[in-house]
């Protein structure tokens, strides 16, 4: 049964310095709250996994909390690069990052994999890119029944998966819907998992082939409405693209993304302090 | 449709992006399934959508089927083409049972850098291991380019972006050229065409190198050849771009002027 509970103290129990982490959401649903949260804890020495690491894995990488990164794109979507993940990548700041690199469906597949339990993705892929030249986690292997070459990579096993998604019942059962990603499967390849939720109702009105993920399977459902900002989740709000494109001026240089980072996250309590502070300092830019 | 007199006259003044959108979206015939990335290839595969091709279907790889979108989305998972779409499935879905299940007629890329083989690199520029520039990487492409029964590139012409050599093969064209990619095992057939700001570039049938085989009007093959990093080839049936037709033109623009509305950005896309 999972537990629910304030962000605070599930990131506090189910987040460990050295873990393998993965926040997902493909530019819907992203647990930005949750991002922050574990900036504020001052966690270090994470292995983060995500499909589209964008702006909340650059601000985690920026602030020091990942050593490693698998992925397979990493931008800022509609805008450009990712500048702190830049920087760490070219100029080791603010220190060096190790990066394990795939497409998108190496990626899709190793998650299905670790959801399924096996300890590697089987996918027709990567063949004549230089990927596997620079990834030895990609090799090749001969189908037995064919002989045809398909590529093996290992199953992305997080120890702990965090999301976020509309609703939650009192149960904690979750409903999320609009564009999926890999969430569902990047829990269930998960020992742990955290979901920020929209809301908790009384009863999810689920239709029945709708994507709810069991309580039972879940660790801790954390409401924290608005929890996606800058992202979106369907039927609740709209993705800011004003703050996809304000964050790249801030991420071009350490200092002026040292400051914000200070004063938009490490000095605030919360996600409600983030959004209250964030308000001000647009209003201040106006 | 046959230009009158009349309406040729009247026909405006198109950018150079412009005509590479249309060009782009003409080669998308009605009907056909396209996987489409973001920025370049989804404009000028919903103008196609909004123009001569009411029937493609248009899947993007954050799971929308169908999609269908009022404005240009400015990232791949914008809540607009779920909303739009036929169905939205998982991302992994999308990948297996859709891409690798054989499903794809046309995979439309953009890139960062092409070679003469049209391979795509979107990884870095200078050694892996110490970047001159990162990129932000393959996403779906290595996948969606192998897999595609065709593929069209569209992207900018310049020495920066037409290389002699990549830094890094992100996603295959031709390999180096020939039978490379088929001996590979690669089972797409590969870039049919690459649609330029000055032209478009087509593979030779048989050496797999990308030919100049239609320029923009206005545009002059020296041109082209100075904003290529290798010797380009040039095709002695050489033909010129149609111009941009007034509907078109008119359709782009006003989706262009309805995605700048509403994402508060001017006109002109978003680049993925």
């Amino acid at each position: 049964m999972a537990q629910i509970t304030p962000l605070r103290e599930a990131v506090a129990s189910l987040v460990h310095d050295g873990d393998t982490v993965a926040l997902e959401g493909f530019t819907h649903l992203i647990p930005h709250a949750a991002g922050h949260e574990i900036i504020r804890q001052g966690r270090r020495g994470l292995t983060l996994v995500r499909m589209t690491p964008d702006l909340i894995y650059d601000q985690l990488i920026g602030m020091g909390c990942a050593d490693k990164l698998i992925f397979s794109w990493g931008g800022n979507p509609g805008v450009g690069s990712l500048h702190r993940f830049r920087d760490a990548v070219e100029g080791e700041w603010p220190h060096k990052l190790a990066i394990e690199e795939h497409s998108h469906a190496g990626m899709a597949n190793a998650y299905v994999a670790g959801a399924s339990n096996l300890p590697f993705a089987l996918l027709r892929g990567y063949t004549g890119s230089d990927l596997p030249k620079v990834n030895p986690n990609i090799r090749f292997i001969e189908c037995p029944f064919t002989g045809e070459k398909l590529a093996a990579i290992p199953s992305v096993r997080p120890d702990v998966t965090v999301i976020h998604a509309q609703k939650a019942d009192r149960r904690g059962n979750v409903l999320l819907w609009g564009i999926l990603g890999v969430q569902k499967e990047a829990v269930l390849a998960a020992k742990r998992s955290i979901v920020t939720v929209e809301e908790v109702v009384d009863d999810l009105e689920a239709p029945t082939n709708a994507c709810v993920l069991p309580t039972w399977a879940l660790s801790a459902v954390c409401p924290v409405p608005g929890g996606a900002y800058p992202s979106y989740a369907q039927g609740y709000s709209e993705r800011d693209n004003r703050f996809y494109k304000a964050w790249d001026p801030v991420a071009r240089s350490r200092e002026t993304f040292r400051d914000w980072m200070q004063r938009h996250v490490l000095d605030t309590d919360d996600f409600d302090g983030f959004r209250r502070v964030l308000a001000e300092s647009m209003k201040e830019a106006v | 449709m046959t230009t009158t007199p009349d309406t040729a006259t009247e026909t405006p003044d198109f950018t150079a992006t412009e005509i590479m959108t249309v060009a782009a979206s003409r080669l998308l015939k009605d009907g056909t399934v396209c996987f489409v990335g973001i920025g370049l290839p989804s404009t000028a595969a919903n103008l196609a959508r909004l123009t001569h091709a009411p029937d493609v279907v248009l899947i993007y790889e954050s799971g929308p089927i169908g999609a269908k979108p009022t404005v240009l989305p400015l990232s791949i998972g914008d809540g607009d083409l779920a909303l739009t779409a036929d169905t939205v499935v998982s991302t992994p879905e999308i990948f297996r049972y859709w891409l690798q299940g054989g499903r794809i007629d046309v995979g439309f890329l953009g890139a960062a850098q092409v070679d003469r083989f049209a391979n795509i690199n979107t990884t870095v520029i200078g050694p892996y291991d110490a970047p001159k520039v990162r990129l932000p990487g393959a996403g779906g492409a290595p996948e969606i380019a192998a897999q595609a029964k065709e593929v069209f590139i569209v992207l900018k012409q310049s020495r920066k972006a037409f290389v002699d050599k990549l830094s890094f093969v992100t996603s295959a064209g031709f390999l180096d050229g020939g039978d490379a990619r088929e001996k590979a095992g690669i089972t797409g057939g590969g870039p049919t065409a690459v649609i330029t700001d000055l032209g478009i570039l087509t593979p030779d049938p048989v050496t797999r190198e990308l030919t100049l085989t239609s320029i923009h009007p206005g545009v002059t093959v020296e041109q082209v050849k100075e904003a290529t990093g290798w010797d380009l080839k040039v095709s002695p049936n050489l033909t010129t771009t149609a111009i941009p037709d007034a509907a078109a033109l008119a359709a782009l623009r006003d989706l262009q002027a309805r995605t700048a509305a509403a994402h508060g950005q001017s006109a002109g896309g978003g680049e993925g």
